[in-house]
């Protein structure tokens, strides 16, 4: 075991690591950030998607020593700092963009990360964008009008 | 998964150093993590190339674009837009942004999946692949499902595309993985055409001669109209007949020509 240090919302942190410790299992088990969901364990699902150095990957497919010194963002830093929901946080509620939440994590870093890159894209760039984040119970499309609300677009209805 | 040491060096020269016995190279381990979780891969130390400036990025030289060995997909797609479109398009439709932002060049040309697609633009482009020993011409490298011309402990430092007069990579997709169910990247330079095709062949990507000689003598989609592939060393597999790949090929080949125009 040796410790690993990063920077995780902000915070520097520090957690006791095995080679094959992968970032999901520091995040969850090392800091007890269990808002990054584990789906699928094999990098197909993509609830388990963070942030690293502002890049969303898929941190059951990371080592955590691999990333050592990185900066880190999960679902449990994008709410506000006063606490209150962040506008793409509060679109996914108000669109209906997640029933039982489980991919909700992953799909809002993954939104937020295709936001940061591209501030207004198309419904076709969102559902493209989204493609590693599956969900089993929306069908997909009150999640893209959450995505295209948050950046102050509307999407047709079904 | 069984355990291992991970050792981030910070230059290509002491990876080199470290790649002794029992030791892998892990670069964006988009494959490598999942082989390890099913216990298929048990290295005991694992080499991140992953921090090591050498090995990144995408730029101009020798009469075409070097790309370094561990550049993410993400960057090759941004990156190399402007010297080579059809490159930077395959590398924008593999997977998804987040196996594009860790997954990596060398890892995918080192792998040598049979329905990867990088291999098909390394192949159908004549590119060279660089070692840490030595060049090898892709027709060289490719020897089979999943196996290379790399010896053991052999880091890719780069892959060094010449840039062709038009390409395109046409790939029809196998939408669970978004692996290529068949991939066709199709290359004409001044001295002829390439056609490098993935996903189809047990034997891993390869080139279609027929179909480079009837197009380098008509850059149309007639000139390979009345061509087809054998279906005997296809894949078959539930997504797809060794028929339904092989008759793929033809169709895929044609709709590269035209998209490359
Ligand atoms: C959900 C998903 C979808 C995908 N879709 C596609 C797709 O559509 N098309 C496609 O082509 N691929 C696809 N991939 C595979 C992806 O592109 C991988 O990133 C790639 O095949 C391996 O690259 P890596 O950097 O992750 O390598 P790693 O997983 O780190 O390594 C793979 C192998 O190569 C060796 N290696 C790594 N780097 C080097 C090097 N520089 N020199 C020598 N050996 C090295 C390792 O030891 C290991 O054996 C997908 C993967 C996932 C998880
Ligand atoms: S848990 Fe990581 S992709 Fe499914
Ligand atoms: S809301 Fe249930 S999986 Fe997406």
């Amino acid at each position: 075991m040796t410790k690993t240090t990063m920077t995780v919302n902000g915070k520097p942190v520090a957690a006791e690591t095995e080679g094959r410790t992968l970032l999901s299992a520091y995040l969850r088990e090392g800091l007890g950030l269990t808002g990054t969901h584990i789906g699928c364990d094999t990098s197909q699902c993509g609830a388990c998607v963070v942030h690293v150095d502002g890049k969303a990957v898929k941190s059951c497919s990371v080592f955590a020593q691999d990333v050592e010194g990185a900066d880190v963002k999960t679902i449990e830093g994008m709410a506000n700092p006063d606490g209150s929901l962040s506008v793409i946080q509060q679109a996914f509620q108000d669109n209906h963009g997640l029933q039982c939440g489980f991919c909700t994590p992953g799909m809002v870093m993954s939104s937020a990360a295709l936001l940061a890159e591209n501030a207004n894209p198309t419904e076709t760039e969102v559902r493209h964008y989204l493609e590693g984040n599956i969900c089993r119970c929306t069908g997909y499309h009150n999640i893209v009008k959450a995505v295209m609300a948050t950046s102050g677009q509307t999407v047709p209805a079904e | 998964m069984y355990n291992f040491d991970l050792i981030k060096p910070k230059t290509l020269a002491d990876a080199v150093a470290a790649m002794g016995d029992g030791a892998q190279a892990l670069s964006g381990g988009q494959t490598l993590l999942p082989t390890m979780k099913q216990r298929l891969a048990d290295p005991g130390t694992l080499v991140s190339l992953t921090g090591i400036p050498e090995l990144q990025g995408v730029c101009q030289g020798d009469g075409g674009i070097i790309i370094g060995g561990a550049t993410p997909h993400a960057v090759v797609a941004k990156e190399a837009l402007k010297y080579y479109p059809a490159l930077a398009a395959l590398a924008g439709q593999i997977g998804d942004p987040a196996v594009r932002n860790r997954g990596t060049i060398g890892g995918s040309i080192a792998n040598n999946d049979p329905s990867a697609c990088y291999p098909a633009a390394a192949l159908g482009s004549g590119a060279i692949i660089q070692t840490n020993a030595r060049e090898i011409a892709a027709d060289d490298y490719f020897l089979g499902m999943f196996e290379t011309a790399l010896d053991d402990g052999e880091i890719v430092t780069a892959v060094k595309f010449p840039v062709p007069q038009v390409a395109a990579y046409i790939k029809f997709v196998q939408p669970a993985s978004r692996f290529a169910l068949v991939g066709v990247f199709v290359a004409k330079f001044a001295d002829g055409v390439r056609v490098a095709i993935t996903g189809a062949s047990n034997n891993g990507v390869f080139r279609w001669s027929e179909a480079e000689a009837a197009l380098s003598a008509n850059f149309t989609p007639d000139a390979i109209a009345g061509l087809t592939l054998p279906a005997d060393d296809m894949i078959a597999d539930l997504h797809g007949s060794a028929d339904y790949r092989a008759h793929l090929c033809g169709v895929m080949t044609k709709r590269a020509v035209i998209a490359a125009g």
